[in-house]
């Protein structure tokens, strides 16, 4: 489980499952809330025109991140299709 | 004690965690449990999908995309303001023609009655003038305009907007969510205001706040859309006149949204300093517009209240207007001294003093700000009657009006000082005049500045 590979690098079309989160404070729990738990699959689905934020499927919905946030969010891509 | 420590009975390591020093551990697991939980209930209750592999992605795919994300924004605005453009011509004249027909007939009930002149000069040069161009001039692209935003908001094309510019403004250093509230201010520069609480960080949401009234509000389109129609329009076969007035207010727009870029840079980089902070915006599926909700809510909430606002601020206008144009000092009216101080200032920034006083006038609310300068005109002038947009062309024109005038009024229209309303509602939203301050004479210097320069350029290369 030891991944530096953040939700930022992976590719569009690929998925992933989630870590861990690097963040503290209100933006961690914010990301929980959205449903960014560890465990959980996120999809990186498309970038926008100028390859920043990046909208991720996330548990039925689709969310847009900038990459500067969504490099706090480790995944595991092994096993995940 | 010392011995239950040292015995390390089983409970106590269990309660190791929720001690205050791992309460971040803690509230993570709450959440996880939740959400397994209620995953778990999904999966018995709900069949999901997996990524949407549907119509929503491959319109996102479309209206997202690299080459024609831009491309398409741009052309939905244009698309927009030429349906207004060539839709409200027809109706304008109409109404125009219906109004000033009554007029004729209060005028004659007002000889009947052997009204004195200056009540007859107030109520009906005054009061009803203003009143009639107001309702001629704005109704019509109001009420084409706003149900045709609301459709696009009802779509759900606004968070994809918001996506296709994050990085814009990601790169001024402004929040994500500006985007929105600079759409929010399309609407009305107040609301956009307002809107800007939806930002946390008190340094983002005040450039956001300081910046909401380079989105051109519904107050000022149907002057754009006006002057665009009667001057650009001009300047081509009137086959393609709509388009390039239509033209002309999408850059009209976008130079502000390049100066909402701009200053939001320049203010998080100076006064403002800092980096952006956390953003998460959702894209939603589409929806299909539901077109009753749609006519009601943009006809209601929004036509007839910027209407009802222009109807209640116009009215004591034209009268203070028409008093200040009849009121004389040795052979002058106070309103010619008053413009004619304001002339040389005009004058190099491509307009005139009526122009000026117009837009000091216009203070409470941008709406009014066309009526005032006909008025002026018309009071400064002989008392012609205009009854449609060639008549109000000939009219700018014998003031010596020419496409660069038309240019730096709208130039000016989008840079000078927030309405009284937008003002009041950024004190009471930052409960400081420094910011209130700086949000008055930001736009206004700007303004006074890109005019000037416009003009003066266009001097020089002899326009």
């Amino acid at each position: 489980m030891h991944s530096s590979l953040s939700l930022a690098d992976i590719p569009v079309g690929s998925s992933a499952r989630i870590t861990s989160i690097v963040t503290i404070g209100p933006n961690r729990r914010r990301l929980l809330d959205l449903g960014l738990v560890p465990g959980s699959r996120v999809d990186s689905i498309r970038r926008s025109p100028a390859g920043n934020p990046t909208a991720y499927w996330i548990k039925g919905t689709v969310i847009a991140l900038r990459n500067e946030d969504a490099s706090q969010i480790l995944v595991d891509t092994r096993g995940v299709f | 004690m010392s011995a239950i420590s040292e015995q390390k009975i089983p409970v106590l390591r269990e309660l190791e965690p929720l001690l205050p020093a791992n309460e971040a551990v803690i509230k993570d697991r709450i959440v996880s449990s939740i959400y397994q939980q209620a995953e778990a209930i999904c999966r018995q209750a709900v069949k999901t999908g997996k990524p949407p592999v549907n119509l929503d992605a491959r319109l996102d795919g479309i209206l997202t995309s690299r080459w024609l994300g831009f491309p398409i924004m741009l052309l939905l605005l244009a698309l927009v303001l030429w349906i207004t453009i060539t839709g409200a011509n027809y109706p304008s004249q109409l109404l125009a023609g219906g109004l000033f027909w009554l007029e004729e007939q209060l005028a004659s009930l007002f000889m009947a009655w052997g009204a004195p002149a200056w009540l007859y000069g107030i109520l009906i040069l005054g009061v009803y003038r203003t009143l009639a161009w107001v309702i001629a001039v704005m109704l019509p692209p109001m009420a084409i305009f706003f149900p045709l935003f609301t459709l696009l908001e009802d779509l759900g094309y606004l968070p994809r907007v918001a996506f296709n510019m994050d990085n814009l403004f990601r790169r001024a250093g402004a929040h994500g969510k500006q985007c929105l509230t600079m759409c929010m201010g399309f609407g009305c520069n107040a609301a956009g205001v307002t809107s800007c609480r939806i930002i946390d960080s008190p340094r983002e949401r005040l450039i956001a706040i300081l910046t909401n009234t380079f989105s051109v509000c519904n107050g000022r389109f149907p002057t754009l859309i006006v002057l665009a129609t009667i001057f650009m329009g001009a300047l081509v076969a009137p086959a393609y006149s709509s388009m390039l007035a239509a033209l002309v207010v999408v850059g009209i727009i976008m130079t502000g949204i390049v100066v909402t870029l701009f200053i939001s840079y320049l203010l998080s980089r100076t006064l403002l300093r800092g980096v952006p902070s956390f953003f998460v915006l959702e894209l939603p599926p589409f929806r299909k517009p539901q077109l009753g909700q749609i006519i009601i809510r943009s006809l209601l909430d929004r036509t007839l209240f910027v209407l009802g606002r222009a109807v209640v601020i116009a009215a004591p206008a034209g009268a203070l207007t028409w008093i200040l144009a009849n009121s004389f000092v040795g052979d002058v009216s106070v309103f010619t001294r008053l413009t004619s101080w304001l002339d040389p200032l005009g004058q190099i920034m491509g307009m005139d003093g009526i122009i000026l006083m117009a837009f000091l006038l216009g203070l409470p609310a941008n709406e009014i700000v066309l009526p005032i300068i006909i008025m002026g005109y018309m009071s400064a002038g002989s008392m012609l009657e205009l009854d449609s947009m060639s008549a109000l062309r000939t009219l700018l024109l014998d003031h010596g009006w020419t496409w660069i005038t038309a240019i730096c009024v709208m130039l000016f229209s989008l840079l000078h000082f927030p309405c009284g309303t937008t003002l009041y509602t950024i004190f009471k939203e930052t409960r400081r005049a420094r910011w209130t301050l700086l949000a008055l004479l930001l736009p206004l210097i700007l303004g006074i500045l890109t005019t000037l320069l416009v003009n003066q350029g266009a001097g020089l290369i002899k326009l």
